[in-house]
């Protein structure tokens, strides 16, 4: 006895899918992606991957394929899917990994990632689901609708001269040599959906058989999209749309290219990984410099100032004494005069995000920085006002304000450009952070030009010295 | 139709309910035995049922239909 059904390599209930219909898709009535999933599903299970598949889906209909399928997951950014495939497979090279994609996705954002995929000839397979429209945005024009078709953005047809001719994806990526097999099929009538089933599967077998690079153009349909029928929509799939993206093999080396594809990946080793980035290193150091509280800081100014090499330099120092860092910079375009902030995480645990919303430490080098990020200090934290620049400061309640001319000061040390070095002497000494010879040595260590390592120096000492006199 | 004619001839089995009533199924059937039904099922369509006689397992139904679990064919 036979029984063809649901192949189990799909969820027994679709529990991540919202709404009441667990064991039905999210697909409009008519519509392909069901065929092509459940082939997908099908050939999983026959070939016994499913255990090993890494499922990448795209954005658009498909964007939901981890509702469906039983097996790895991973959602990429719009056109990126091939590029996420590319480091799954390079990092696991026993994973299955599919990078299943509609024509927007591949097409359009992603055609430089699929190109390079095809061009470097990862050893992945790449389902493109071609309906000639966007279906999930409300049916607009895409890369590959045909002249003449009537979109959302194409009301009279699309215009070859206007819009461009339909891109014959397929035939592209077998002009490249690292392609092992490109195919087009349909899904139209019976015989386009067999065939379309065949090289379904072949395409995961040359993967499973370390044949590199399989693409697979399937011509789907949008009944919605198309307003049409479903037996409509398959007949002008079969009638329209195979003569403008004719199916047939464009290109197929399989044989060539058995079990010796030319990449020996090696295999992904946590340990390697984390003696590349020096992680673990800070861990390993048996000296620590002790930190009286946890900062959690915020720089701010404008660009130019400094601002931002300040929390650099206030993280390596924290670095260099063994604790946690983090520095993350946020600002405009400008290079010169917009706005510039940084975040500085520094710990003795382990950091899990580089922002800092609630600074306990805010150092501001202008009027609207401090205005902007004041009120977001937490009680009992400090805040560090350059007062040759910001004019008018406050009080804030229950935080500690520490007004110091850090240009000015500067400016007599000799240039007003060392003032994030005044401010980071008026940090270390506001929040007792680390031993002053220490901060010295880190600073003639860490500044480049040996020359100006004195006058570094002497601006982080004053620095310290007003807080101190302040103090 | 008795059990021992079901035992041995090949059908098919709609889940009215999981059926969208895309019709693709009735078009690719050689036999011509699924039709559509003129009830609506929980979901508002119109969904597509086995006439219940002459069907040959051929599975063409399953690969046309575009849900996961709508049709299961049995062929002994």
């Amino acid at each position: 006895m036979k029984i063809t059904e649901k192949p189990v390599a799909f969820y027994p209930e679709f529990v991540r899918k919202s709404g009441p219909h667990k064991e039905t898709t999210h697909y409009c009535p008519g519509c392909g992606h069901g065929n092509i999933h459940k082939m997908i599903a099908e050939a999983m299970v026959d070939l016994g991957i499913n255990e090993r598949t890494v499922f990448i889906s795209p954005v658009g209909c498909s964007v939901f394929g981890y509702y469906y399928f039983d097996c790895g997951h991973m959602q990429a950014a719009h056109g990126r899917a091939p590029a996420v495939a590319t480091g799954i497979k390079r990092a696991n090279p026993e994973a299955i990994v599919i990078s299943y994609q509609g024509d927007g996705d591949l097409a359009a954002i992603g055609t430089a990632e699929t190109l390079h995929a095809a061009n470097r000839g990862e050893n992945i397979t790449v389902f493109f689901v071609n309906n000639a429209i966007y279906g999930m945005t409300g049916g607009q024009m895409a890369p590959t609708t045909m002249i003449g078709q009537k979109t959302a953005t194409t009301p009279r047809g699309r215009i070859e001269s206007v819009h461009g001719n339909p891109i014959r994806v397929a035939e592209i990526i077998a002009t490249l040599p690292a392609a092992t097999y490109v195919e087009r099929v349909a899904i139209g009538d019976s015989k386009h959906i067999m065939k379309a089933r065949k090289a379904i599967r072949k395409a995961l077998t040359n993967q499973v058989e370390n044949r590199g690079y399989s693409f697979v153009e399937i011509l789907s349909t949008c009944p919605t999209g198309w307003k049409m029928d479903g037996p409509d929509a398959r007949d002008w799939l079969v009638e329209e749309m195979t003569k403008v993206f004719p199916l047939g093999v464009f290109k197929d080396e399989s044989d060539h290219r058995e079990g010796a594809w030319h990449r020996q990946v090696e295999p992904f080793d946590p340990a390697k990984r984390d003696a590349y980035l020096g992680a673990g290193e800070a861990e390993a150091k048996a000296e620590k410099l002790p930190l009286p509280a946890e900062l959690h800081c915020k720089f701010a100014g404008f660009g130019g100032q400094g601002i931002l090499t300040l929390g650099l330099f206030l993280a390596q120092v924290g670095m260099r004494a063994g604790l946690h860092a983090s520095w993350i910079p946020s600002y405009g375009p400008e290079m010169r005069g917009g706005t510039a902030n940084c975040s500085v995480n520094l710990s003795e645990r382990r950091i899990g995000s580089p922002l800092v919303d609630k600074p306990n430490l805010l150092v501001v080098m202008n009027q609207p920085s401090l205005e902007a990020f004041a009120g977001d200090v937490v009680q009992g934290g400090t805040i560090i006002v350059d007062t040759s620049i910001v004019e008018k400061c406050p009080e804030y309640p229950g935080r500690r304000v520490v007004r110091i001319p850090a240009t000015g000061i500067a400016d007599e040390v000799g240039t007003p450009k060392v003032a994030n070095v005044v401010l980071l002497g008026a940090i270390c000494a506001a929040t007792g952070a680390f031993p002053q010879a220490f901060v010295e040595q880190s600073l003639r260590e860490t500044v480049k030009k040996k020359d100006l390592v004195d006058l570094n120096l002497a601006a982080l000492r004053r620095g310290y010295e007003h807080v101190g006199d302040a103090g | 139709m008795n059990d021992s004619v079901q035992a041995t001839a090949p059908f098919i089995e709609i889940d009215a309910e999981l059926c969208k009533g895309c019709k693709l199924c009735i078009g690719v059937c050689p036999k011509g035995v699924i039709d559509i039904s003129e009830k609506l099922n929980g979901s508002s369509y119109h969904p597509a049922y086995y006439l219940g006689r002459d069907c040959t397992g051929c599975a063409l139904c399953f690969y046309a239909c575009p849900e996961p679990a709508a049709i299961k064919v049995v062929k002994p």
